[in-house]
């Protein structure tokens, strides 16, 4: 029997697997299958001939973080060709909306992208703000910064587990999820429900923050920074950690630009756009904190600069927190906000605007504007335009996962398999924000 | 509790057939990886350690479905996922139970629209529904015990 | 503001007659364009340097049904180093309206272009790609129209339990 170079015997050989004829020819071409034939423009020469697989990453699966079907062309374990199919969980939210009126459709909002539910009904009420002019007082400006970055939080150390999760390390998941059940425990005391709170209203909040807001928040500001930086020691260095991640999925700032990329993954490129410095929104100019860029654009610096952002984050709400200001936190346009229910029972007016406002609507002046917030994505754009009614004419959602998505063809390219699970974790993809 | 209560500690019990082929179903269901939207974070918040879905026997999420008795559909089904819902339910071996959870699976919830299927049970069959819009994960958990005593009760031919 | 004159005065130059209308509304200029010139119009103030809008933020359509002209479509830019927001407006007449695509200026517009056909029916010439999106391959129908159905569901009560359940579509076994 034949030794290899350790001196161990090796097995004997089994015989050679004769070649069946259909390899290689074009009885064997997979795209005479009717259900791939929409793609026959968009892979290579090499499949319709057969030589390279096609395999179906389906929408249900472990690692695609909810339902992306991700048709790939394989030459082996390289990817020649990423086809994203999405729209399976495409919900008709635009349409819902422009169905309900002003208010009532911001309820949908939190359920576009689920791990930023405050930070959308944020993108909605500043649109709506907007669009009818209306004043938001101080305080009600300083507890949505403080809520948006307490979700900033949260989307993070979800997105951090997963992508932990999908890269083997699973104690990262448990640990990202007992923090998040803090932030949860502070929204649900603020607003009644962990995720989809709906606190954010066109005109400041729903009610004031109960007293026991102000210990709560600094007590997590107390304990987090010590847990962050458990996460780091745990993954920052580890060279498992590194070796999947440097080098993987790397685009450049101008063609980061070009595919229509925002959020961490330009900012791991090194392009310098966080919406939050350059189109301040809700007093973020009063705060000061820094946003942190990536070099080479690759996986491992996109996930630098998300972790980079956590403690940002903490920073404002601290800031935040310190200079709280005191007052309404509602404006007090009786015309588009409705009354606080003490008011109702005293006052007619109250009454009439109440019954007004919840049963037929406010009225929007005709014109569009577009108003976009940094979520933990990126550039989360409402485009709204009125019409003269009640309802909205037109409500577009710029979410910033739907292009990141689209750009994955060309991170993918030439890759294994196993990378393209690191790089559809890096890109921080919600499907809700995908398919709205 | 028959033979031996009646001849003291033998070191062996007697219970029928049908109670220890419920008892060891509901001990160790795998649940299957299908969460789609909302609903899954809160499915994974049950599974991660605060409330843990460990202690219920589902230790993993299996994403294949050859190896999974519970589906718990978890979110909004679109008319897209309609038919892949279905095909990964026939996949799964006998004995299998569905749990859908949340609003949206149970009745297609908030989005009364052309593009979400009005309750899953148009799809599969359904056993247990969990309201909430996500539910809580202890309100996942009570589905999960409900389902653990609804099994308990089946009969042996009830998965043929 | 002085950037978006300029961004006019490139725009007036580049189409001469292809500016329709300026508005400006809580602060955000809209300009609009014949239909014909949209891509000129794109790459003018994408390349002037004085302007430099890269970025295409957002792409998205209007449906004004019953009103004529039907819709509109809307282009979003955004200038990173100048700091300035524009927005291009089209509008289309018919039911089965055209324009040129975008995708040769802004190669973000792929995904944008093929969403809007999806949910409009508005066909883009010079789209490499265009099919649906977001909806199965084989629907019919473009959702976001306002002659489209929203489809809703009524609400099942016991009196009208059966009536409901006869309309629902089970999945055949």
């Amino acid at each position: 029997m034949p030794k290899n170079d350790s001196g161990r015997h090796l097995p004997p050989m089994r015989p050679e697997a004769p070649v069946t004829e259909s390899v290689g020819t074009p009885e064997a071409a997979p795209f005479d299958d009717p259900r791939l034939a929409e793609y026959r423009h968009l892979v290579s020469e090499r499949a319709i001939s057969g030589e390279t697989v096609i395999l179906n990453m389906g929408p249900q699966h472990p690692s695609t973080h909810g339902v992306l079907r991700l048709i790939l062309e394989l030459d082996g374990e390289r990817i020649i060709t990423c086809i994203p199919d999405i729209g399976f969980l495409h919900t008709g939210v635009e349409k819902n909306m422009e169905a309900k009126t002003y208010i009532k459709a911001l309820v949908m909002t939190d359920r576009l992208d689920y791990m930023n539910n405050v930070g959308n009904n944020l993108a909605y009420a500043l649109a709506v703000e907007k669009l009818v002019g209306l004043d938001v007082p101080p305080r009600a400006q300083a507890i949505r910064v403080i809520l948006t970055e307490l979700q900033r939080l949260s989307s993070h150390l979800v997105w951090l587990g997963t992508h932990a999760l999908d890269l083997a390390a699973m104690s990262v998941f448990l640990y990202c999820f007992r923090e998040r059940e803090i932030i949860l425990d502070i929204f649900e005391m603020v607003s009644g429900q962990r995720m989809m709170t709906s606190y954010i209203r066109p005109g400041g909040l729903w009610r004031d923050v109960p007293s026991e807001f102000e210990p709560a928040v600094r007590e997590f500001i107390k304990i987090f920074p010590r847990r962050l930086r458990q996460y780091e020691r745990l993954l920052t260095k580890n060279p498992l950690f590194i070796d999947r991640t440097r080098g993987i999925g790397v685009i450049s700032g101008e063609a980061a630009l070009e595919a229509g990329l925002t959020g961490g993954a330009l900012r791991g490129s090194g392009v310098n756009y966080d919406l939050r410095k350059a189109m301040p929104y809700s007093g973020y100019e009063q705060y000061d904190f820094e946003v942190p860029l990536g070099s080479t654009g690759d996986v491992y610096d996109r996930y630098r600069v998300r972790m980079a952002e956590m403690p940002q984050s903490l920073r404002i709400v601290e800031q935040a927190l310190n200079t709280l200001p005191r007052g309404p936190v509602q404006s007090a346009n009786r015309k588009f906000v409705p009354p606080p229910r003490s008011e109702i029972g005293q006052s007619m007016e109250s009454l009439i605007h109440h019954f007004k406002l919840w049963t037929e609507g406010f009225d929007a002046p005709r014109g569009a504007i577009y108003s976009a917030v940094e979520s933990p994505r990126g550039e989360l754009g409402v485009y709204l335009e009125g019409n003269g009614g009640p309802k909205a004419q037109r409500v577009y959602w710029r979410t910033p996962s739907f292009m990141n998505i689209s750009a994955l063809p060309i991170l993918a390219k030439g890759h294994l398999v196993a990378d393209l699970v690191g790089i559809i974790g890096s890109l921080d993809i919600v499907l809700g924000d995908v398919d709205r | 509790m028959g033979v031996e209560a009646k001849l003291g500690d033998l070191g062996l019990v007697t219970l029928t057939l049908e109670k220890a082929v419920n008892w060891s179903r509901t001990r160790a269901m795998w649940p299957m990886l299908f969460g789609l939207a909302c609903c899954a974070i809160e499915m994974m918040s049950a599974q991660a350690s605060h409330y843990d879905l460990s202690r219920f026997g589902m230790e993993l999420m299996r994403a294949s479905p050859r190896q999974s008795d519970l589906m718990i559909v978890a979110g909004r089904v679109t008319r897209k996922m309609a038919p892949v819902l279905r095909r990964l339910y026939d996949q799964m071996p006998d004995p299998k139970w569905v749990i859908a959870m949340g609003d949206c699976a149970s009745c297609g919830g908030i989005f009364n629209n052309y593009a979400i299927v009005q309750g899953v049970d148009e799809v599969v069959p359904v056993d247990v529904y969990v309201a909430g819009c996500p539910p809580r994960p202890e309100a996942l958990i009570h589905g999960i015990i409900t389902l653990h005593h609804k099994v308990e009760k089946e009969k042996l031919a009830a998965h043929a | 503001m002085s950037g978006l004159d300029e961004a006019l005065n490139v725009l007036r130059t580049a189409l001469g007659e292809g500016v329709r209308t300026v508005t400006d509304f809580r602060g955000e200029t809209t300009v609009e364009v014949d239909p014909a010139r949209i891509v000129a119009a794109c790459r003018a103030v994408r390349d002037a340097p004085t302007l430099k809008f890269t970025r295409l933020a957002g792409q998205t359509a209007v449906d004004y049904w019953p009103d004529e002209p039907r819709f509109a479509v809307i282009y979003q830019l955004h200038s990173l180093e100048k700091g300035l927001r524009l927005r291009l407006l089209l509008r289309l007449q018919g039911d089965a309206p055209s324009v040129a695509s975008v995708v040769q200026v802004f190669p973000s517009a792929n995904w944008h272009e093929r969403e809007i056909f999806d949910m409009f029916g508005i066909r883009f010439t010079g789209h490499p790609d265009l099919r649906r999106l977001l909806m199965p391959a084989d629907w019919q129908g473009h959702p976001l129209r306002k002659d489209y159905p929203l489809g809703y569901e009524e609400v099942q009560f016991t009196f009208n339990f059966d009536e409901i359940d006869r309309k629902k579509p089970y999945a055949k076994e």
